[in-house]
């Protein structure tokens, strides 16, 4: 599959067509929740975190997905898939040896170079996890450059959490502090209940030179950004990660407008003080 | 006894900046509690008699729900406060607070205080100060829990 470096350039190959790719893994995380492992190019996929790929079910439609793996290992492809439509759920339906279409990998990605020295807030919120996954295997491969990584999940319920092996070995390490909340549970959780941002409050860090990475629903983000910012931490270093029906993904259908931008190439990830004023619009 | 109260509280997030003086008269009304795990600080429609400053462990603030299991709404933790209905009449809890764990707090006698307010509108006015925004929060916590955002897992 192509880098699309500049796909308008015409010297690459056709950023609108897919690559038939093999099914290599999959992997149930949730009760409508797949990990899907795909084969990559020859020569790996290289990607940022915080990038996605446009899958393609054959016959049934295409979708963009943002990429869940690590980006130190370009030589597996992997992507975090909910079943919410009729392309997510055939995406999700997909079983090993299944051929997908791929093309990618599209739009900006988390700022993790940028934030050299700074303390590093995440917050995620239900399936956000998922694209924000790259860029915490990328901190982590790099912990020294970096101050406080403090990570937030939030989920729904305990049945609900994402990846939650990999958060209880991330929790156990001594580098990074690491909370989990849900909205809602039963007497058999022990942990914390209450949205995500109840958590921002009571983290350790610098606001004044943190960087934050966020991603969840829109209206989480829009709380958590308002929180972080109420914490001290400047609009230009919280980072959101927008989502928006996209067909094209290189900025030419317009189906993922927002205001003055286009999510697949002006995005997804955009920071709070490009996004505070559109956020608060119905109308888009 | 009330000195060590004094640099208890001042150590606790929650009176973060207090002055000296307002902090020895709140002093007078507190004192140090611990609660075991599963044990409850308060409980819905008891007179509201005495909050808590968490300094360690965790607190499930819980519904009760008659015939099944309470059903918890929030925790608080380290530098929380736990308790407001008693600045408001009629003075009595609206929920559960339970210990999910060990937890050591402050307690804080709610009767001297709101009489140290009544005599003291300085203090009152530092109080409010402070119960205001930690209202803010959980109304705004509260929206956001009710609006569902992560939809449902099938």
């Amino acid at each position: 599959m192509a880098h699309l470096a500049d796909p308008v350039a015409g010297v690459l190959p056709d950023p609108m067509l897919p690559a038939a790719r093999r099914v290599l893994r999959t992997r149930r995380e949730l009760a409508d929740v797949w990990t899907v492992e795909i084969e990559p190019e020859a020569d790996g996929h290289a990607f940022l975190p915080g990038q996605f790929n446009m899958l393609y079910a054959f016959g049934v439609g295409e979708a963009a997905i943002s990429i869940s793996g690590d980006p130190g290992e370009p030589n597996r492809l992997v992507h975090t898939i909910r079943s919410v439509g009729k392309v997510s759920e055939a995406l999700a339906r997909i079983r090993p040896g299944d051929l997908l279409g791929v093309r990618g990998p599209f739009g900006t990605g988390w700022p993790v170079a940028a934030a050299d020295g700074a303390d590093i807030v995440v917050v995620a919120g239900g399936l956000g996890l998922a694209p924000l996954r790259p860029a915490l295997y990328r901190l982590f491969a790099e912990r020294h450059r970096f101050g406080r990584v403090v990570l937030l999940c939030g989920a729904r319920s305990p049945k609900d959490i994402l990846f939650r092996r990999e958060i209880e070995r991330w929790r156990a390490r001594l580098d990074i502090d690491a909370a989990v909340t849900v909205d809602h549970a039963d007497h058999e959780w022990r942990g914390n209940v209450g949205v995500v941002t109840t958590l921002i409050g009571r983290a350790a860090f610098d606001p004044a030179n943190t960087v934050a990475f966020v991603c969840g629903p829109e209206v989480m983000m829009r709380f958590a950004a308002v929180e972080l910012e109420t914490r001290g931490v400047r609009p230009e270093a919280i980072h959101l990660s927008m989502e928006r029906n996209m067909k094209c993904a290189i900025g030419h259908c317009g189906h993922c407008q927002f205001g003055g931008d286009f999510v697949c190439k002006d995005g997804p990830v955009a920071t709070f003080a490009q996004l505070r004023r559109r956020l608060a619009l119905r109308e888009i | 006894m009330i000195e060590g109260m004094e640099r208890i509280i001042r150590e606790h997030r929650f009176f973060a900046g207090l002055d000296d003086e307002t902090l020895a008269f709140i002093a007078g009304c507190t004192r140090n509690v611990r609660f075991d795990a599963g044990q409850h600080l308060f409980r819905a429609g008891d007179p509201a008699n005495e909050f808590y400053l968490i300094r360690h462990g965790r607190v499930a603030l819980e519904l009760p729900v008659p015939g099944k299991d309470a059903i918890t709404f929030q925790t608080a933790g380290e530098g929380d406060v736990v308790g407001v209905s008693w600045l408001v009449p009629p003075h009595r809890w609206l929920h559960d607070a339970r210990a999910v764990d060990l937890v050591r707090a402050i307690g804080v006698d709610a009767k001297c205080l709101r009489r140290k307010c009544d005599d003291d509108h300085d203090v009152g006015y530092e109080m409010m100060q402070r119960f205001v925004p930690v209202l803010v929060d959980r109304l705004q916590a509260t929206r956001l829990q009710i609006l569902d955002v992560y939809g449902t897992s099938r």
